[in-house]
């Protein structure tokens, strides 16, 4: 829609898309998160350490790329987690005898590094290629065929991520993509998809926010990021001191609502900030690119340093930052080494607690019904990726973003 | 020739899975490992470790098959300016002090373009810096020194 000179209704339809599903979706975890609090607190070990596969797959399926790249990258990532002390003895491990490493290695600093350091280093590649050129936008408020257009995309969207945002791994993008196919596939004119059709932009976009909404669920019941944002969000509330978990809710009430009520002001925040302030959001793009990363450098430097006040944490950012440059340019995604390092250690934790109540047998992650559920579903999940037509519709999806 | 020629990058990224996969596996060797029942602290890892090593070798031998790309440049000047400003900023923060220490970050940082001329660099970096000072260390109180011991303060 951009190139037709409407980018600016392009992005009110983004805008009021993102708002509606954000309010229902809201709703839906507030009304839904207590209950499924319940069903939690029964999860054993077993269960746990079996949902957790479930997520580490998934987001080895919404990887771009190789699926053998992105499985190295989560047990790596995995393998990072462990850095530090073991739970259960207090035996230090692969810290190298580097003092500084017996807590385990910062996750804001390795987040930072492998996200921020090493996307400012690949930007720095080719910059000759940044020159873009925006038109100027008009015409803002969409049209009245515009929300005639809207409106049904709009509902199935929302519905389409409510539903994917609560499975672990998937989430925002995947529900992104089905709603996107499912719009594509209804609609009388496909041929007007990626030219400028309004249903184009408010399915997706809506399915986005509401599956970013959603899998807010399965983190607030079960302390179990279901993407890699939110193993960010599990970071940040580790860092404050909160474990999360099903007693999130009981024990921290308060916490609880609020993060659910500030889901709902952040989504009426961002269509009141958004739509009269479109026209500069546009200008901004075109600030130079050379201009902005002293002032991320700068601004990362702080935050990592601000969290702990340890210098070391600095050295890992530029460690991990080159780390994550280099795997960047073999073509593996930071993601899911991420999730699998925020998982890590509660993966080898419910790991070695199932096995001890089992007394040693494999087979109670097979015995448990629940937990059985989720291993097939893992191993489903395992086995779609890998078929070659799968693949290269994934990969097909993956291009028209 | 396509079937018999490695992609290096495949090669690299196998090669760099094995590496990793090694070395947690001998760090983990050299700790308890116990049994299924109850595992020690190097159990886990050492599994985690193998599956890595696996998954390299996987990488390598599809790297025969697929069809090879590029790897395009190297932001070598990019590595040269952008990883040392945050170790710059670690080891000057606390004998700085904030202001300097977060000015010179930004200097560093800011040449890794090869578009940043030295005017432009200085006000750019210079307003972040009083902007930071602002926003950081007065609006947000964050219990930084601003200026440093070793600027004798």
């Amino acid at each position: 829609m951009a190139r037709k000179g409407r980018a600016g209704a392009a992005l009110a339809i983004a805008a009021i898309g993102s708002f509606f599903a954000g309010t229902v979706s809201t709703i839906l975890v507030a009304v839904f998160a207590p209950p499924l609090t319940a069903i939690a607190l029964q999860f054993g070990s077993a269960e746990y350490f079996s949902l957790m596969i479930v997520g580490l797959i998934s987001s080895i399926a919404l990887a771009h790329g190789s699926v053998v790249k992105a499985l190295g990258m989560v047990v790596l990532g995995l393998l990072l987690g462990l850095v530090g002390t073991d739970i259960y003895t207090g035996t230090p491990r692969f810290n190298l005898g580097i003092l500084e490493l017996s807590d385990g290695l910062n996750f804001v600093a390795l987040a930072v590094g492998v996200f921020g350091i090493a996307e400012i280093l690949r930007n720095l590649e080719n910059e000759h290629d940044r020159d873009v050129t925006i038109k100027k936008v008009s015409n803002l408020l969409p049209t009245r065929q515009d929300w005639k257009e809207m409106t049904a995309p709009i509902l199935r969207g929302t519905a389409i991520g409510s539903a994917l945002g609560i499975l672990p791994g998937g989430g925002a993008i995947l529900a992104s993509f089905a709603s996107y196919t499912v719009e594509k596939r209804i609609s009388n004119t496909p041929g007007e998809f990626g030219k400028g059709a309004v249903a184009g932009v408010a399915g997706p976009e809506s399915a986005n926010n509401a599956g970013a909404q959603t899998s807010f669920i399965p983190m607030l019941t079960l302390g179990i990021p279901a993407n890699p944002v939110m193993a960010l969000m599990i970071g940040a509330m580790i860092v404050q001191g909160i474990v999360p978990g099903p007693n999130v809710a009981t024990e921290q009430p308060a916490l609880f609502w609020g993060i659910i009520a500030s889901m709902w002001i952040g989504n009426l925040m961002l269509i009141l900030l958004n739509l009269p302030l479109i026209g500069l959001w546009v200008k901004l793009l075109t600030i130079p690119y050379y201009m902005l990363f002293p002032a991320i450098i700068a601004f990362c430097s702080i935050g990592v340093y601000s969290v702990n006040s340890n210098v070391f944490d600095l050295y890992a950012v530029a460690f991990f930052g080159l780390i994550g440059y280099g795997l960047a340019k073999l073509r593996c995604e930071p993601a899911p080494l991420l999730l699998g390092f925020v998982l890590g250690p509660l993966l080898e934790e419910h790991l070695r607690r199932a096995m001890i109540m089992s007394r040693g047998d494999p087979m109670t992650f097979l015995n448990r019904p629940i937990s059985l559920v989720l291993l097939l579903l893992a191993a489903a999940v395992l086995v779609v990726v890998l078929l070659p037509s799968i693949r290269k519709k994934r990969d097909e999806v993956f291009v028209e973003e | 020739m396509k079937s018999l020629s490695f992609s290096s990058r495949d090669l690299i990224c196998g090669a760099l899975f094995i590496f990793i996969g090694l070395f947690f596996a001998i760090q983990a060797y050299g700790l308890e490992l116990g049994t299924a029942l109850r595992m020690g602290p190097g159990y886990f890892p050492l599994v985690l470790a193998g599956i890595l090593i696996l998954l390299g070798i996987i990488v390598i031998i599809q790297g025969t098959q697929i069809e090879h790309e590029p790897m395009g440049p190297i932001a070598w000047r990019g590595l040269l300016f952008i990883l040392p400003a945050p170790i710059l900023f670690g080891l000057t923060v606390r004998g700085l002090g904030f202001v300097p220490s977060l000015f010179l970050t930004g200097m560093v940082a800011a040449f890794a373009s090869t578009r940043m001329r030295p005017g432009t660099a200085l006000w750019l970096v210079g307003g972040l810096t009083l902007f930071s000072v602002i926003v950081f260390s007065y609006a947000l109180g964050l219990p930084f020194r601003r200026f440093g011991p070793w600027l004798g303060q």
